[in-house]
């Protein structure tokens, strides 16, 4: 049966990089529809009625919404290559607490980085190097947070590693300062095509930064 | 034979998922009340991230947050699966669990707030409730995971039973049964499910708790 895969997307986001990085790791191929924010698709509309957000992930017509479900779902469906979870259930238990802590910290810490100034700024910066840290930390010396492999944790992380030139420049640190290990890792995960082709240049999610900070007012 | 711990607090909707869940597939656990105020050593030692219950113990290896631990035990003891089988299916409940899991808070934070901020938490509460009528119960299902309850049904506890408690509380009333029918017969039913209805805090002891809490709370805000 012809397979019909869609992934509806928005650039930037960290969350579409995440499915955009496990389909590219099974060779999945699909159509990619760039959705514009300020004036969704009725098709967004109908395949995420309860958030109407992007990334949705539609396979053979049925909808998958939120990225980590996506990422899942798709380690599933086509289990016979490159598997992201592993198998063994403790594992897997280890890797989805690692991905939610992600899903917890990063995006909305990474945000009040670029969102605020002074004080509140301040805080935000420390609070990222120390969640930064943790991560560093449950890396230890493995090359990938799926060990041997690019795994589940690697692909729910790596996507915020194309906004660090923009936190970096908005809060005026440098992360690499802090985290050489973490930097070292990304840098590695960057060498593997998925990734590579799934990541948006930083300077342009810069730009797209400095954008968002006009639109909202923040100076 | 493997040993299975649970570190708990009896008021936390979180703990009963796991409890549930353990009761469905018939695994015996001993159960540890944790003192939230004075949390163990043991406790800091298995969740060091987050210092907090559930958690859930399986041959001295810790497994932290309420979901990650049903989706652990659903996996080590396939009797009675609580997910679907088929991988749309799955990916759908665990949409519905995600959408449990980011708006639960809500519902403890009706009682932590007053005034115009709890206002505007009651009217998240409603649009959740709403979305829940409109999107999630349709089909005529008696429960989330069809005739019988699964971990949907269980992720949303906080709105069957905690919900309820919290209004009575704080004389609040969100949830009008003749608003949302769909959702409405779903509480009647998971909440007479045997092992839900046998395994819930009691309501009382809810209210005194809730109470004596909010007294300390408003408290130490104002001095």
């Amino acid at each position: 049966m012809a397979e019909e895969v869609v992934l509806l997307d928005f650039w930037p986001s960290p969350f579409g990089m995440r499915s955009r990085i496990a389909l590219a790791e099974k060779g999945i191929k699909y159509e990619h529809k760039e959705e514009d924010l300020r004036n969704k698709s009725a098709l967004l509309l109908q395949m995420n009625p309860v958030h109407k957000k992007i990334p949705v992930l539609i396979h053979n017509g049925k909808p998958v919404c939120e990225s980590l479900i996506q990422v899942q779902y798709i380690d599933e469906v086509w289990h016979d290559k490159a598997p992201l979870l592993p198998s063994d259930p403790y594992q897997k238990a280890t890797a989805r607490f690692w991905a939610d802590y992600v899903d917890k910290k990063i995006y909305e810490v990474g945000g009040r980085v670029w969102k605020t100034k002074g004080e509140k700024q301040a805080t935000a910066k420390k609070e990222l190097i120390e969640t930064l840290k943790l991560l560093e930390k449950e890396l230890g010396d493995k090359p990938y947070f799926g060990g041997e492999s690019l795994g589940y944790v690697d692909v729910a992380f790596i996507p915020f590693y194309s906004w660090f030139y923009a936190l970096e420049k908005c809060g005026n640190f440098s992360i690499e300062a802090e985290c050489p290990k973490l930097i070292a890792w990304a840098k590695r995960c960057m060498q593997k095509e998925s990734v590579a082709k799934s990541l948006p240049d930083q300077q342009k999610v810069y730009d797209f930064i400095l954008e968002m900070k006009k639109h909202f007012g923040i100076e | 034979m493997a040993v299975v711990k649970l570190f708990g607090a009896w008021l936390s909707p979180y703990c009963y998922r796991v409890i549930w869940a353990l009761k469905l597939k018939g695994i015996a656990y001993e159960y540890i009340e944790e003192d939230l105020s004075n949390k163990s050593p043991l406790l800091l030692q298995y969740n060091p991230i987050h210092k907090k219950i559930p958690v859930l113990l399986h041959d001295d290896k810790p497994i932290c947050e309420s979901t990650v631990i049903l989706r652990y035990i659903d996996e080590i003891w396939p009797q009675n699966p609580l997910l679907p089988a088929d991988p749309h299916e799955r990916a759908v409940a665990l949409f519905w669990i995600k959408f449990a899991d980011d708006k639960s808070p809500l519902i403890s934070k009706l009682f932590r707030t007053d005034g115009e901020e709890q206002q505007a938490v009651a009217k998240e509460c409603f649009e959740m409730l709403e979305v829940l009528e409109e999107h999630a119960l349709i089909g005529g299902k008696k429960f989330f995971g069809g005739d019988e309850i699964n971990m949907v049904d269980i992720a949303f506890c906080s709105v069957a039973h905690w919900l309820g408690v919290i209004e009575d509380f704080a004389g609040l009333k969100i949830f009008e049964p003749h608003k949302f029918p769909r959702l409405n017969s779903w509480i009647q039913n998971f909440k007479s499910v045997p092992v839900i209805k046998d395994n819930l805090p009691d309501t009382d002891k809810m209210l005194a708790l809730l109470k004596r809490r909010r007294e300390m709370l408003l408290a130490s805000k104002s001095s």
